[in-house]
C-alpha cells in the first residue's frame, strides 16, 4: 500500500514539474514581463535596473527553480492588469467555482447514474428510448445555448429566478458562501443546472455501456441460469460491479466541470475562477494565465491521485496487480 | 436478373443500411442544406454581412417577416446594426464549417501520422506519443484550446493577430482534438502490423514510411473517419464556444456563436429572434453530425450492430 502510494505521488511531482515548466515558458517567454509592467516614458536604464531587480538576466535554470519555489511558498506574483496578488485573486473566487461545481456533480450524478441503470436494463422500452434521444440533443447542445435558454424561460419569460451573479452571499471568514441564504440559493439554481446537464448525459452513457458490459459477462449469466430472480441479479450482482469505474467517472466530471465551468460563469456572470481565467486571455494577462494552469493541474493531480487510491482500496484486482509486480 | 435494390444491398452494405435508417436519412438532409447554405451563402444571401454598405442601421431590430412589425425584405428579421439575419446565418454557418473542417482535417493529419508511427515503429517513440496523449486526454479540449488561443495572442502582435485568427482558431481547436486519432490509428496499426501483406512489403525491402502510408493506412481509414466525423461536431461547438466568449473569430465577422452571443444582450429587451434562430442552426448542424457519427459508427463497427 504505502509502496504504491509513493509511486504514485513521485510521478504526480513529475508532472507538477512539467506543467510548472510549461507555466515558467509561459511566463518567461510570451511576451517582455518588463515592457508590460513599466510605462512608455521608463528610461532604458530603468528597465534595466528592473530586469536586474527581478532576476530576468539570470540564467534560466535558476529562474525556474525561483518560479517552483515561489509557486511552493503560494506567492504566485502580481497580475499585469489589476496589480494586485494573483494568489489573492484566485482564493477570492475560487468558493463560487467550488460550489457550482459540487451541486452541478451532485445534480449530473443523482440524475445520470439511475438514467444509466435504467436504460442499460431496459434496451427496447419506450421510457428508455425517449431517455437516450434526449441524451444525444443533450450532447449536441452547446453548454452557453442551454444557458440562454434557461435564462430566457426562466428569467426573461417567468421572471421566477435570478440570471447574473452569485445574489445574495454569507460570509465565513474570507470563504463567501452561497448555500446560507435564500437569494444565494436561488442565484445557484441555473447556473447549476446549466453545467450539470451536459456532464448528466455523459455519466448516463458511461453508466450504461458500463452495465450493459457487466451484464454480458459469464458470471451474471450464470447466476440468471441458476434461477436467481432478475431484481437479485441486477442490483446485488450487475449493479454491485458496475459501480466501480463510478469513481473514475466522478474523477472525470471534475475536470469537465472545471473546463465547461468557465463557459457557464460566462453566461451567468459568475464571480468565478473561469471568469477570471476567460478575463486574463483576453486581456493577455500571462502571470494569472499561467497560475490558473498551475492550479488547475494541481486540482487534477489530487484528484487523479485520490482516484487511483480509492481504485486500490475497493478493486482487489488492481492491488493484487500492484502487489505480484 | 437481380432487382436493383438486391444488386445495391450486396454491392454496397453502408448505402443499403442508409436507406433503411430514416433518422440518418434526416440528418443527412440538414447536413447537406447546411453544407450547401454555406458554400453558396454568397450567392444565396440577400446582403453581405460583411459589407458595410449593404445593410442600414435604420433596419436594426425588426421582427421576423410573420410577425405584426415585420418586414418581407428580411425573412426572420435583423440584428442590431440592420443586418439580415438569415444572410448572417449563412455566412455565419460558412464560418463555422470552414473552421469546424479544416481543424479536423489539422487534428486528423497530426493524430493519424503520430498513431500510425507509434503503433508502428513501437518502442521508445511509441511510449513518449501515448504519455503525452494521456496528459491531454485529462485537459478538456475547450481548456486547451483557450490555452492555445490565449498563448497565441501573447506572441503574435495585435494586428498581426487579427489577421491570423481564423488560423490560430484551426490549430487551437484542432490541437484539443489530435488525441482520439492517434489513438485509434496506433491501436488499428497494432493489429495490422503483424498482418501477412505488410510482412511481405517488409520482405520486400520497402521503405518504413511507404509501408506505413500506402499498405496500412488504407486498411485503417474506416475507424477514423468514425471519429472524423464525431469530431466534426465536437470542433463546431468548439468555434461557436470560443466565438461566444469572445475569443474565437473577429467580432466584424459572423459566426454562429458571435451572433448568439449578440443576441444574448437583447433577450432581455425581448428581441428573442437574434439569439433563437443561430441557436437552433447551430443545434440542428451539431445533432446531425452526431447523429451521422453515429451511423457511422454502428455500420462499421460490426460488434455494435
Amino acid at each position: 500500500m504505502a509502496a504504491f502510494i509513493i509511486k504514485r505521488l513521485i510521478q504526480s511531482i513529475f508532472v507538477m514539474l512539467a506543467v510548472s515548466l510549461l507555466a515558467f515558458a509561459l511566463f518567461r517567454f510570451v511576451g517582455d514581463p518588463v515592457a508590460v509592467m513599466v510605462g512608455q516614458e521608463t528610461s532604458v536604464e530603468d528597465q534595466e535596473r528592473l530586469r536586474e531587480q527581478l532576476g530576468l538576466n539570470d540564467p534560466v535554470v535558476v529562474q525556474y527553480t525561483r518560479f517552483v519555489g515561489s509557486l511552493v511558498r503560494g506567492d504566485f506574483g502580481f497580475s499585469y492588469r489589476t496589480r494586485q496578488p494573483i494568489g489573492e485573486m484566485i482564493l477570492e473566487r475560487m468558493p463560487a467555482t467550488l460550489e457550482l461545481g459540487i451541486v452541478s456533480l451532485l445534480i449530473s450524478l443523482s440524475v445520470g447514474i439511475p438514467a444509466g441503470i435504467y436504460t442499460a436494463l431496459r434496451n427496447d422500452g419506450v421510457l428508455a428510448n425517449a431517455i437516450l434521444v434526449v441524451t444525444l440533443v443533450g450532447v449536441s447542445i452547446p453548454t452557453f445555448v442551454i444557458g440562454i435558454f434557461l435564462i430566457y424561460l426562466f428569467g426573461v419569460q417567468l421572471g421566477w429566478l435570478p440570471t447574473f451573479g452569485r445574489g445574495d452571499v454569507v460570509e465565513i471568514g474570507w470563504w463567501k458562501t452561497n448555500f446560507l441564504s435564500l437569494g444565494g440559493l436561488r442565484a445557484l439554481i441555473l447556473p447549476a443546472i446549466t453545467l450539470g446537464v451536459y456532464q448528466l448525459t455523459l455519466t448516463m452513457r458511461m453508466v450504461r455501456s458500463e452495465m450493459q458490459d457487466v451484464m454480458n459477462t459469464d458470471f451474471i449469466k450464470f447466476a440468471i441460469a441458476r434461477g436467481i430472480d432478475y431484481r437479485t441479479v441486477h442490483y446485488r450482482h450487475a449493479l454491485r460491479n458496475s459501480m466501480v469505474p463510478v469513481i473514475t467517472i466522478i474523477g472525470l466530471q471534475f475536470g469537465g466541470i472545471i473546463a465547461f465551468s468557465i463557459v457557464t460563469e460566462s453566461v451567468f456572470q459568475w464571480p468565478g475562477m473561469g471568469l477570471l481565467f476567460l478575463d486574463s486571455i483576453r486581456y493577455v494577462d500571462i502571470p494569472v494565465m499561467s497560475v490558473y494552469l498551475v492550479i488547475i493541474a494541481l486540482i487534477f493531480v489530487i484528484i487523479n491521485l485520490t482516484v487511483d487510491i480509492l481504485y486500490f482500496i475497493i478493486d482487489p484486482r488492481v492491488r493484487l496487480k500492484a502487489e505480484g509486480s | 436478373m437481380l432487382s436493383y435494390w438486391r444488386r445495391i444491398r450486396i454491392e454496397n452494405e453502408l448505402l443499403y443500411l442508409f436507406l433503411h435508417n430514416r433518422v440518418a436519412q434526416v440528418a443527412a438532409v440538414i447536413a447537406t442544406v447546411a453544407i450547401f447554405g454555406a458554400f453558396f451563402a454568397p450567392l444565396i444571401a440577400s446582403t453581405n454581412p460583411h459589407d458595410l454598405a449593404s445593410f442600414d442601421i435604420l433596419d436594426s431590430f425588426l421582427p421576423p417577416a410573420w410577425t405584426e412589425d415585420g418586414d418581407t425584405r428580411f425573412l426572420i428579421g435583423t440584428d442590431d446594426q440592420g443586418r439580415d439575419l438569415l444572410s448572417a446565418i449563412l455566412y455565419g454557418t460558412r464560418l463555422s464549417l470552414l473552421v469546424g473542417l479544416s481543424s479536423v482535417a489539422f487534428a486528423a493529419v497530426l493524430g493519424t501520422s503520430l498513431g500510425l508511427a507509434a503503433g508502428y515503429l513501437g518502442g521508445r517513440f511509441d511510449a513518449v506519443v501515448m504519455r503525452i496523449a494521456d496528459v491531454q486526454l485529462s485537459l478538456p479540449a475547450i481548456l486547451t484550446a483557450l490555452l492555445v488561443d490565449g498563448v497565441a495572442r501573447g506572441i503574435l502582435p495585435r494586428e498581426q493577430h487579427e489577421d491570423l485568427l481564423l488560423i490560430v482558431l484551426t490549430i487551437a481547436i484542432g490541437l484539443s482534438l489530435w488525441v482520439n486519432f492517434a489513438r485509434v490509428a496506433r491501436a488499428s496499426t497494432f493489429v495490422e502490423r503483424n498482418k501477412e501483406y505488410v510482412q511481405a512489403a517488409e520482405i520486400m525491402g520497402q521503405h518504413p514510411v511507404r509501408i506505413m502510408l500506402v499498405a496500412i493506412l488504407p486498411n485503417i481509414l474506416g475507424p477514423l473517419m468514425v471519429i472524423g466525423t464525431i469530431d466534426l461536431a465536437v470542433a463546431i461547438l468548439l468555434e461557436a464556444t470560443l466565438s461566444f466568449l469572445g475569443v474565437g473569430v473577429p467580432a466584424d465577422q459572423p459566426s454562429l456563436g458571435t451572433l448568439i452571443r449578440i443576441g444574448t444582450e437583447y433577450i432581455f429587451s425581448g428581441e428573442w429572434w437574434i439569439v433563437i434562430f443561430p441557436s437552433m442552426t447551430l443545434i440542428l448542424m451539431i445533432i446531425s453530425v452526431n447523429i451521422l457519427g453515429d451511423f457511422f459508427r454502428t455500420v462499421l463497427n460490426p460488434r455494435l450492430r
